[in-house]
Order: C-alpha cells, then sequence, then structure tokens
C-alpha cells in the first residue's frame, strides 16, 4: 500500500467530522421552501375533484388577476383547522382553486359540506404528480399565484388567523 | 442514596480507566510489567460499571421521583417490566448501558484473554481504558443519570408509549452488546498496531468478540425489524430510516470483519485489512450512537436534539477514529505480508465477500449521509430514501447471497477440485424456481424474482459443506456457518415474498362491511372499547375468512393516559404461509372507521431467517469456546 493510500480514512474522517460539525453548528430547518417561487407554474391539467366543480388546469390560474392555490386534503385534519380561514379569506374576495390530494369525491364533497367551500375549482391530483411538481411537499399548503401564472408566495401549513395579513400583503403585491 | 452511590461508582470506575491508560503507556515504554495489574484494574473497573447500572435500575423499579431521570421517564402506574425498560429507554441511562457494556467487556477480555501476547493484551486493554474514560467523561459531564431534582414532583411523565412493549425491553440492550462489543475487536486491533503483534493469534483473540458481538448486532437489528413492523402499524419490516442504517452499518462492517478474521486465524493473510476493517467496524458503532444521540439526521426515532452533548460524542468519535486512523497510517508499513493465495481458493471467496460487504457499508453510509453533505456543500435540500437504497444495495446483496453458496466450498490457497459439478442441483432448483416464479407470478418486480431464485440455489447450496461429512465428525462451526447461510437463504425468501406478493386494502369502513385482502375477506363486526393497566383504547374486531374457518382479529387505538398519547396497536395473525395485518384508523365523523389491511405471504421468514443467522453464529461461538477448552484441559 502507497503512503499516501494509508492517509486516505483519516482524510474521509475529516469530511464527515466537518459536515457533521456543520450540522451541529446549523441545526436543520425542517420547512422545505418550493424552488418555483418566481417562477411559472408548470402545466398541468386535474380532472374535477367531485361533480358541480369544475376541475382545474395551469391555464386557469392566467386569469390577469392574483389567485391563491390551497392544497388540502379531507383526510387532513390541520385542513379542517385551516377552512374557517380560507372562508374569511374568501369573503375579502380572495380567488381561490383548490387540489384535492389522494381523494375521493364523496370525501370531498362531505368534508365541504362540513367545513365550507372556499373553492372556485378543484382539481383531484390522486397521485400527488401536481402536487410535487408545485414542490410541495405536504398538506396543507398554499401558493400564491399572479395574475401571469407565476407562483410568487409559498405558504407551508396551516393558514392560521395571525397569517392573513401576510397572505393578504402577497396577493396585493401580486396585482 | 442509592443514586449518589451509582455516581460515586462511576466517578471511581473513570479513574480506573485513566489508570488504565497510564499503565499502559508505562508498559509500552518498558517502564513496568503491567499485565497482571492491568487485568485486575479492568475487572474492578466493569464491576463498578455494573453496580452503577445496577443503582439506576433500583431508582427506576422504586420509581425514586427526586432523580431527574425517573421523572421525566417514568410513572408509578407503569408495569414492573416497563419500569425496568424506563432505565435504558432515555438519553442518560442507554449512555449509562453503553458505558457498563463497554466496561464490562474489557473486564471479560482481561479474564479471558489468553492467546494472547502480554504487551498485546496490555496495550488492548489500555485501549479499551481510554475508550471507557472518554465516555465516562461524557456521562459525568454532560449526560449525568443521577443528577437529583429539588423539589421532587408528585409524579413522573411516563414513558413514551410506543416504548411500553416487550420489544423495547430487549431490542437497545441487545443492539448495544452488539455495537459495543465490537470496542474489544477495535481495543485488540489498536494494541496489536502499538505492539506490532498482527498475526493468527491476535486473530484468534479476536474472533470470538467479533462473533459474540456479530450476534447481538443480528438479534438485535431483527428484533428490531420486528418491534417496528408491528409497533408502528406501518406494515413494513425496514425503512432505511437513518437510525436503522446506524445499526446496519456496523453490523455489514462486523460481518466482513468476521470472515477476514477466519482468513487472518487459518491462513494469516489480511493483515492490515482486518485491522483497519476491526477499526471502522466499532467507528460504526460510534457512528451510529452519534447519529442517534445528536438527533441531527431526520429520522423516525427522534430523540431529543441536544447540541452540547453532539458536540461532545463527535469529539469522541473524532479523537478515537481519528487516533485508530493515524497509528494503521503509520504502523501497516511495519506489518508483514500474509502468505500467497490463488485466485479460485477459500481465501479469495473471502475477499469477494470483504469487498461486497464493503461496498454495500459504503452505499449505505453515503446514502444515509448525503443529504447531510449535500446540504453543507449547496444548500439544497434533499432525502434519499428507499428507491436508492434497495436500487443500489439490492442487486450487490443479491450477487453477495448468490456467492455465498460458493465460498464455504473451496479450499484454503488453491481450489483443485472441479466446484460446479456439486453445484448442479442447486442450479437446477434456481432455475425451476425462475421458471416457476414466470409462470405463477408474471408481474412481480425484477428484484422480487431475483430474491426468491437467489434464495433457492443458495438454500440448498448452504448444506453443500454438510454433504460427504461424517455430521457427528462435523465441528460445530461448520454446523453454524451452514445455519447462518440457510438463515440467509431464509430471509431472503422472506423478503422477496413480501415485496411481491403484499396485498394492501386500505378502505373506510361502517359494522357490518366486508372488505377485501388479498385472498381474505375481512368483515368488520364492531367496536367495542378496551383497558388496560395504563391505558384505554377504542378495539375493533373483524372476521377474515378465506374460505375455511375464520380468524378474529382485534386491532386497537390506544390512548395513553401518562404521557398523554395515542398509539395504534395492529392486530397481527400469524398462519403457516404468511400474517394478515389489521391497523385500525379514525372514525371519519360518518360513522365509518380507517382501516389498514395486509395479506402478507410468508414474511414471517424475515425474522426467522435472522434468528437462524444469529443461532449459527452462536452454534459457531461454543464450537470454537469448547473446542479450545477441550484443547486446554484434555490434550
Amino acid at each position: 500500500m502507497s503512503r499516501s493510500l494509508r492517509f486516505v480514512p483519516i482524510a474521509l474522517l475529516a469530511l464527515l467530522i466537518a459536515a457533521l460539525v456543520w450540522r451541529l453548528a446549523n441545526p436543520g430547518d425542517t420547512v422545505i421552501r418550493s424552488r418555483l417561487t418566481g417562477q411559472p407554474v408548470p402545466a398541468f391539467t386535474l380532472p374535477a375533484a367531485l361533480p358541480g366543480k369544475p376541475g382545474l388546469t395551469s391555464a386557469d390560474l392566467t386569469t390577469g388577476a392574483p389567485r391563491l392555490v390551497n392544497i388540502f386534503a379531507s383526510w387532513c385534519v390541520p385542513c379542517i383547522a385551516e377552512a374557517p380561514v380560507l372562508g374569511a379569506l374568501k369573503a375579502r374576495g380572495v380567488a381561490i382553486d383548490g387540489i384535492a390530494i389522494r381523494d375521493r369525491p364523496a370525501d370531498v364533497a362531505a368534508f365541504l359540506a362540513r367545513h365550507g367551500d372556499p373553492f372556485e375549482r378543484i382539481g383531484s391530483d390522486d397521485t400527488s404528480r401536481v402536487q410535487l411538481a408545485l414542490g410541495s411537499a405536504g398538506v396543507p399548503e398554499s401558493f400564491v399565484v399572479d395574475g401571469r401564472g407565476i407562483i410568487r408566495f409559498q405558504h407551508v401549513g396551516p393558514i392560521e388567523p395571525a397569517d392573513v395579513s401576510t397572505i393578504s400583503a402577497e396577493l396585493e403585491k401580486a396585482q | 442514596m442509592i443514586a449518589e452511590a451509582g455516581l460515586a461508582a462511576l466517578w471511581l470506575a473513570a479513574a480506573l480507566s485513566l489508570l488504565q491508560l497510564l499503565l499502559m503507556a508505562a508498559e509500552l515504554r518498558g517502564l513496568v510489567a503491567a499485565a497482571r495489574m492491568i487485568r485486575a484494574v479492568a475487572v474492578v473497573q466493569g464491576v463498578l460499571a455494573l453496580f452503577a447500572m445496577a443503582m439506576l435500575l433500583l431508582v427506576f423499579v422504586r420509581t425514586d421521583l427526586s432523580v431527574a431521570l425517573v421523572a421525566a421517564n417514568s410513572h408509578a402506574a407503569k408495569p414492573f417490566i416497563y419500569k425496568l425498560a424506563g432505565a435504558w429507554g432515555n438519553h442518560e441511562g442507554s449512555m449509562l448501558l453503553w458505558v457498563t457494556v463497554l466496561a464490562l467487556s474489557g473486564a471479560l477480555l482481561a479474564l479471558f484473554s489468553r492467546a494472547l501476547s502480554e504487551r498485546t493484551l496490555v496495550a488492548a486493554l489500555g485501549a479499551q481504558g481510554a475508550l471507557a474514560l472518554g465516555f465516562y467523561a461524557f456521562l459525568l459531564i454532560a449526560s449525568n443519570p443521577f443528577a437529583r431534582l429539588d423539589p421532587a414532583p408528585a409524579e413522573g411523565r411516563g414513558l413514551n408509549p410506543l416504548l411500553q412493549d416487550p420489544g423495547l425491553a430487549f431490542h437497545p440492550p441487545t443492539l448495544y452488546l452488539g455495537y459495543v462489543g465490537l470496542s474489544v475487536a477495535f481495543s485488540l486491533a489498536v494494541g496489536a498496531l502499538l505492539t506490532g503483534d498482527v498475526g493468527a493469534a491476535l486473530a484468534r483473540a479476536m474472533r470470538p468478540w467479533v462473533l459474540a458481538a456479530w450476534i447481538f448486532l443480528t438479534l438485535g437489528i431483527t428484533a428490531g425489524s420486528y418491534w417496528a413492523y408491528y409497533e408502528l402499524g406501518w406494515g413494513g419490516w425496514w425503512f432505511w430510516d437513518p437510525v436503522e442504517n446506524a445499526s446496519l452499518m456496523p453490523w455489514l462492517a462486523a460481518t466482513a470483519l468476521l470472515h477476514s478474521v477466519a482468513v487472518l486465524a487459518a491462513r494469516g493473510a489480511l493483515r492490515a485489512w482486518s485491522m483497519m476493517l476491526a477499526v471502522i467496524a466499532f467507528s460504526m458503532s460510534m457512528v451510529g450512537t452519534f447519529l442517534v444521540r445528536s438527533g441531527i439526521l431526520t429520522s423516525v426515532h427522534s430523540f431529543a436534539v441536544d447540541p452540547s452533548r453532539g458536540t461532545f460524542l463527535l469529539a469522541l468519535l473524532g479523537l478515537y477514529v481519528g487516533a485508530a486512523f493515524l497509528l494503521f497510517a503509520l504502523r501497516t508499513a511495519a506489518l508483514k505480508e500474509g502468505p500467497p493465495f490463488e485466485l479460485v481458493s477459500r481465501e479469495s471467496g473471502l475477499v469477494a465477500n470483504n469487498l461486497l460487504l464493503s461496498v454495500i457499508l459504503g452505499v449505505v453510509f453515503v446514502g444515509t449521509l448525503y443529504p447531510l453533505f449535500a446540504e453543507a456543500a449547496t444548500g439544497e435540500k434533499l432525502s434519499v430514501g428507499a428507491p436508492y437504497f434497495n436500487a443500489v444495495a439490492g442487486p450487490l446483496a443479491l450477487l453477495l447471497a448468490a456467492l455465498v453458496a460458493l465460498g464455504p466450498l473451496l479450499s484454503w490457497r488453491r481450489e483443485r477440485r472441479p466446484v460446479p459439478k456439486r453445484l448442479a442441483v442447486p442450479a437446477l432448483i434456481a432455475a425451476s424456481a425462475l421458471a416457476i416464479s414466470f409462470i405463477a407470478a408474471p408481474g412481480i418486480g425484477i428484484l422480487p424474482r431475483l430474491g426468491l431464485v437467489a434464495a433457492a440455489w443458495l438454500a440448498p447450496a448452504s448444506l453443500l459443506p454438510l454433504a460427504s461429512r461424517n455430521p457427528l465428525r462435523t465441528p460445530l462451526a461448520t454446523w453454524g456457518m451452514v445455519l447462518a447461510h440457510f438463515g440467509i437463504a431464509v430471509a431472503l425468501t422472506g423478503m422477496a415474498a413480501d415485496s411481491a406478493f403484499t396485498r394492501e386494502t386500505l378502505a373506510a369502513a361502517r359494522p357490518g362491511e366486508t372488505l377485501r385482502a388479498g385472498p381474505w375477506l375481512v368483515e368488520l363486526r364492531g367496536l367495542s372499547p378496551a383497558a388496560g393497566p395504563n391505558w384505554t383504547a377504542v378495539e375493533a374486531e373483524l372476521r377474515a375468512s378465506r374460505g375455511d374457518g375464520v380468524l378474529v382479529l382485534k386491532p386497537q387505538t390506544r390512548f395513553f393516559t401518562a404521557p398523554p398519547t395515542e398509539t395504534n396497536e395492529a392486530a397481527i395473525e400469524t398462519l403457516w404461509n404468511g400474517q394478515l395485518y389489521a391497523v385500525l384508523g379514525k372514525p371519519d365523523g360518518t360513522g365509518r372507521w380507517q382501516l389498514r389491511l395486509w395479506w402478507k405471504p410468508f414474511v414471517t421468514l424475515i425474522w426467522f431467517g435472522g434468528v437462524l443467522i444469529a443461532l449459527g453464529g452462536l452454534l459457531a461461538l461454543f464450537g470454537r469456546a469448547w473446542r479450545s477448552f477441550r484443547k486446554r484441559h484434555f490434550a
């Protein structure tokens, strides 16, 4: 074995220790941000999540006015907590579209009947494909999309009453 | 007083481990002949650590709530066994268990090591003392398990209910025996590098330690896998979670070491490589302990994150592994080359085993730490999941399983006999398995199919070393090897069958409704309340049938009072050809309940195989111990 080769383990160990020290010094932030903020919404077409309400396509997000896209599911408990806040946003005139993740029409209908329906359109994303394309890691999440279909802001987790001002300001900025 | 006695024992033990280090230095400089003294010191140190651990168990059994650790992790209303398990189901207690095993290993090494030269033994015990000293310091400075709480609370917080399970009572101690048992291999390697005494005698001294540690690791991983399978209610048995990987990595290194030490013991070859593996195996144990205890990787094993403790452990890790690697770099040139061997020989078979195991170890290591490296280097967040590990480590493991059939049939130095002929029967069976799998199950994935074929090849081939031998005159160690290799085929069958044939049903059902899960029709009969010593539950009654007879399954959602937590208690019905697995979820508010049902054909073979592998190791360990005992006393 050549002399330099024998020191390879120490070099690798140093690298490992350096990475671990870095991690200890910078505890991880577990929120994963979408890299699409500032980018156009990827093209997609989602079928209607329940009868009587249209599905959602990326073209529906380029209407000239900012919209809020809410990623939700009937099986998601934080989404229940978020529902009244979305209702309040709608009452202020915010246009909201939904994407239902891995859901069934009957369950979505029951969820909306129980917790209110703030959505103009709801697309059904059975495989999470569109969710992942948007850069969303979980439910609920919301995106502010401007009138040209560009994602301006991402909110991870349920929108709480305290977040309403931030969301409204982002929608204002996206005008 | 009990807690103070434990603490005092820890301080004394720390002082003795320092003494061990000093005695080693004196011996290596030729100042004293320290062998007798260092043996005695190591034994007393082990006894003191054991005493401290016993004191911790005692304060937990008595639920002494003036001890902070007890107040934070126990509860007077807990069943006795979980009071005991609570002692190590937390950071401080588990680190004390760790050090206790370390100190006891040192004591056993001091008591029972005869084959080694005195200088090497002193050096090894000094290295073991150095290891212990660092971890005593960690306990006493950063993780005192005996710290008092003033005033004492009226009631404790209780143990995490997920951990209130017989699995916990055995899983961590078993894994720790494995993790820390490898410390002796590390110390022996360091000692031998210090004295330049690397050879067959060292290998023979090291082998029982590696074997014992490996048995415990195998059992610990098997038990942990089964525990996750039935307690977490996810229906899976391996998730490539960082903490699972942290236990797999030392196992992979120990498996490689076990085989390379065999070459060193029998032929005196692979000297430097075996020393490197011995260092790496225990380093992986320390990396594993660090990853688990610092909580820096995102994992389901969410232990409390504490940066100061993490820093302390990392410093120890860097110090010990760095020193051992440095020693290796400086001393390997002085090691003599072992005798040569030909391309087709037992030696080269074991080298192939070592290469494959090392590459798999590298794959798991990189996959586990890659998210960390990527974020450190580019700031990008990503996670490495099962698809990577299965795609990269899977084929390598299959190749290894296929080669396991060959290795034991080769002779040392040079193979003269025609091996292929003897493998005709296994080859025929494997080919039939392949054909049958295409006819009976055309749709299964390529990895599970190859897994079934590899198992069909290995199972008969692993028995071949017994053919043409008189079973009574065959050494126990050979029986052990055959059993362990056969166990691989059994476990592989279970893994492949589970991933190829599992049927999953997720549905919401009202009482009276019937669901289908694979060949089973499962009726939800009703729901009723249930209660245990420290929990209440909603219990579903399921009736499952597939034509003949009815099985009753009762999955529960349990609500624990201390600490207030909810867990899913899966109901698992084991049949000879698989398991029916049911988990009760939430009600949807309209009278329906979420149910998750799995039919898992032959899944139990995974853990049965794991137990066979460990039993094989046990046979080999006993066989070798008996042989050396007989040699000493009757020869």
